[in-house]
């Protein structure tokens, strides 16, 4: 019985650490190109779940969730070129304050749009009572989806960055802008995409989950330091990293509540976030020295 | 220059007694309740506006040392040992009138905390955690370190709504007046209100007198040398790791003492003080006030403070916030008084015809 326990608790742990880590990847997809920790992020996540809904009112549901992720791609667009595009060199500490701005802005937005109500997609497949069981371990066909999707952003991100000419391109200008803009690269249209994209992929994550984990508009907050946590924990801008920071922060959450009480789960996040930062800031994946060299 | 710190001193202690006067001539005594409220928010923001604006780091989590100030005093004085007063630890404490007994709200009487030792102990509880928290988190920079400070903040605010004992969603309340001298009581009651008015008031004299002096002292020269250039100061053997822990520390402890004379003149707090929206909100006011001016910090305090204890933003308070914050990062990052109209203006006309050599 306790074995089953043990696997139940892992499994529903993997099912929080693939949303975590998606949020972790699209900092990465922003830090990469901009040097900018995005404090907006988890809104992209809300405002994916949020306009999937909305829109599943009236469309089949792949086509909403199709359409709240091309909404919250032009959402990150809107974003970036109204407040981030034509900044001249802004220091890091105006940019902090400026995405933690936007964010507030978003989810009181959402708060006005939608209200406080906590809403959910329907299941892909099945409904809340289905289960896939294997061996006495109870999985939700909605768990297989959100791994699925994890596991398919992390490889098409993989090869847009490796295999196209775009992908190339936004790598160039994430390891030296100056270059990249002399080799002819429009530096500023990548940033933009690079917002697009994060938005795009928090988007989808938000929608995937939102049957489990429902979907409200306060949530982006949270789940920006979690994935914050992620991004650091896998070492900033390393998104494999993010992938594994992301399950190992979801199962030490999950196993959390057998030891403490649920109110306090969140503080297990951020204890590992604050020690992270304080004994390895460059990551269990990461590059001692490179992280050094590196302004943040 | 000493001599026009005190003067700029005595001209807003001066504004307070004017502002008094119009109020209670005007017929809207009721505005001092708010006004209060501000002085104590105001006094927060100004030890923010040390560590920020001067020593230009970043901290998310203000919010979480007011709270720290105002939990732990209203926490301690609301607390009943009349039960445990045969043991020896109680008993001794309440001999040296650091328990005092006071009417409890049924009629009978509880043993509390003295409000001066509950003092003490929430200015030492919020030392001890600056001190704690800040030789780690202050070896970070920019990103990490808001990133640090975010997450203490959402430490209190996640601890305090979690526990029972300090009355987890709903607060604690019923906390009582706070004598701090024969005739001068911190507390909600209408009679007092005139003087609640200036203990707020006078703290904020007080601290900006401190601040002031403290900014054009050594020490502040190393806190702007920091800003500047942290590896340089270092140079110039400025202790920065040093410099920037007593300045972090010194700003929790005004945040806790503002907490704490808050929640006896409220009668109770509640978790809503410590969340992140609120730290984001003493940011916003420094950034307003021009990170680094204390006199626009204190402005800026008392504008949006009050017009928002007011209600003046209605639902929309905490989106003003924001959108104040962003308007000001994006056009005016010295802060609104030094901004430059005609400069900006063609800034913008410039940017909306683009010249050809631009990246």
């Amino acid at each position: 019985m306790l074995v089953e326990l043990f696997f139940q608790y892992l499994v529903a742990g993997l099912t929080y650490g693939t949303i975590y880590a998606v949020v972790g990847i699209g900092f990465n997809i922003i830090y990469n190109t901009t040097g900018i920790i995005n404090f907006a992020q988890g809104e992209f996540v809300m405002l994916g779940g949020m306009t999937a809904v909305t829109l599943s009112r009236f469309l089949p549901l792949p086509a909403a969730i199709g359409g709240a992720v091309l909404a919250a791609m032009a959402a990150g667009a809107l974003i970036e070129v109204t407040f981030i595009r034509w900044l001249s060199r802004p220091s890091v500490l105006r940019m902090i304050i400026i995405t933690i701005g936007i964010s507030i802005l978003v989810r009181e937005g959402a708060l006005l749009a939608w209200g406080e109500g906590v809403r959910s997609l329907p299941y892909f497949t099945g409904d809340e009572m289905t289960s896939l069981s294997v061996r006495g371990v109870h999985v939700s066909p909605q768990v297989l989806w959100a791994l699925a999707t994890c596991l398919a952003v992390v490889l098409v991100l993989g090869a847009f960055f490796r295999f196209t000419l775009l992908g190339r391109e936004m790598r160039a200008c994430a390891s030296n802008r100056v270059a990249a803009s002399l080799c002819g690269i429009p530096t500023r249209n990548m940033v933009t995409l690079s917002f697009v994209l994060s938005a795009g992929i928090g988007a989808l994550a938000g929608c995937v989950v939102s049957p489990i984990t429902y979907t409200q508009y306060g949530m982006g907050a949270g789940l920006a330091i979690k994935g914050f946590t992620v991004a650091i924990l896998g070492g900033l801008g390393n998104s494999p990293g993010a992938v594994a920071g992301g399950f190992i922060l979801g199962v030490l959450e999950s196993f959390s509540i057998w030891v403490m009480p649920t109110a306090y789960k969140d503080a297990i996040s951020i204890s590992l976030l604050l020690a992270i930062l304080f004994l390895r800031p460059s990551g269990l994946f990461g590059d001692r020295e490179a992280a050094r060299l590196k302004e943040h | 220059m000493g001599r026009a710190r005190y003067a700029q001193v005595a001209i807003l202690v001066g504004v307070a007694v004017a502002l008094q006067l119009l109020a209670q001539a005007g017929g809207k005594g009721f505005y001092l309740t708010q006004l209060t409220m501000t002085a104590y928010y105001t006094a927060a923001a100004l030890g923010l506006c040390l560590f920020m604006g001067y020593a230009g780091q970043i901290s998310l989590g203000q919010a979480g040392f007011f709270a720290v100030g105002g939990y732990t005093s209203a926490y301690l004085t609301t607390l009943d040992l009349t039960a445990r007063r045969g043991e020896a630890l109680v008993g001794l404490l309440a001999r040296a009138q650091v328990l005092v007994a006071r009417p409890d709200p049924y009629g009978g009487e509880a043993l509390s905390v003295h409000p001066w030792a509950a003092f003490a102990c929430a200015v030492a509880l919020t030392l001890a955690l600056a001190y704690a928290v800040g030789v780690p988190v202050l070896r970070l920079k920019g990103h990490y370190l808001a990133m640090a400070t975010l997450g203490v903040g959402t430490i209190v605010y996640s601890v305090v709504l979690g526990t029972q004992r300090f009355g987890a969603a709903d607060g604690l309340s019923g906390v009582p007046p706070f004598r701090l001298l024969p005739g001068v009581t911190v507390g909600g009651s209408a009679a007092l209100r005139v003087q609640n008015y200036y203990v707020a008031w006078g703290l904020v004299a007080v601290s900006m007198l401190l601040f002031l002096n403290l900014v054009h002292s050594r020490v502040g020269r190393a806190l702007r040398a920091i800003h500047g250039a942290e590896d340089a100061a270092s140079a110039m053997g400025v202790h920065t790791a040093r410099v920037k822990l007593h300045a972090f520390a010194l700003s929790a402890t005004m945040a806790a003492v503002a907490g704490v004379l808050l929640t006896h003149f409220n009668g109770g707090i509640g978790p809503s003080e410590s969340s992140i929206m609120k730290s984001v909100r003493y940011v916003a006011i420094v950034a307003v006030g021009g990170m680094g001016s204390l006199w626009g910090t204190l402005a800026a305090s008392a504008v949006l403070n009050f017009l928002s204890l007011r209600g003046t933003f209605g639902t929309l308070d905490d989106a003003v916030f924001a959108a104040v914050l962003i308007l000001v990062m994006l056009f005016a990052p010295d802060g609104i008084l030094a901004v430059d109209v005609r400069s900006a203006l063609q800034a913008l006309s410039r940017r909306a015809r683009p010249s050809k050599g631009e990246v």
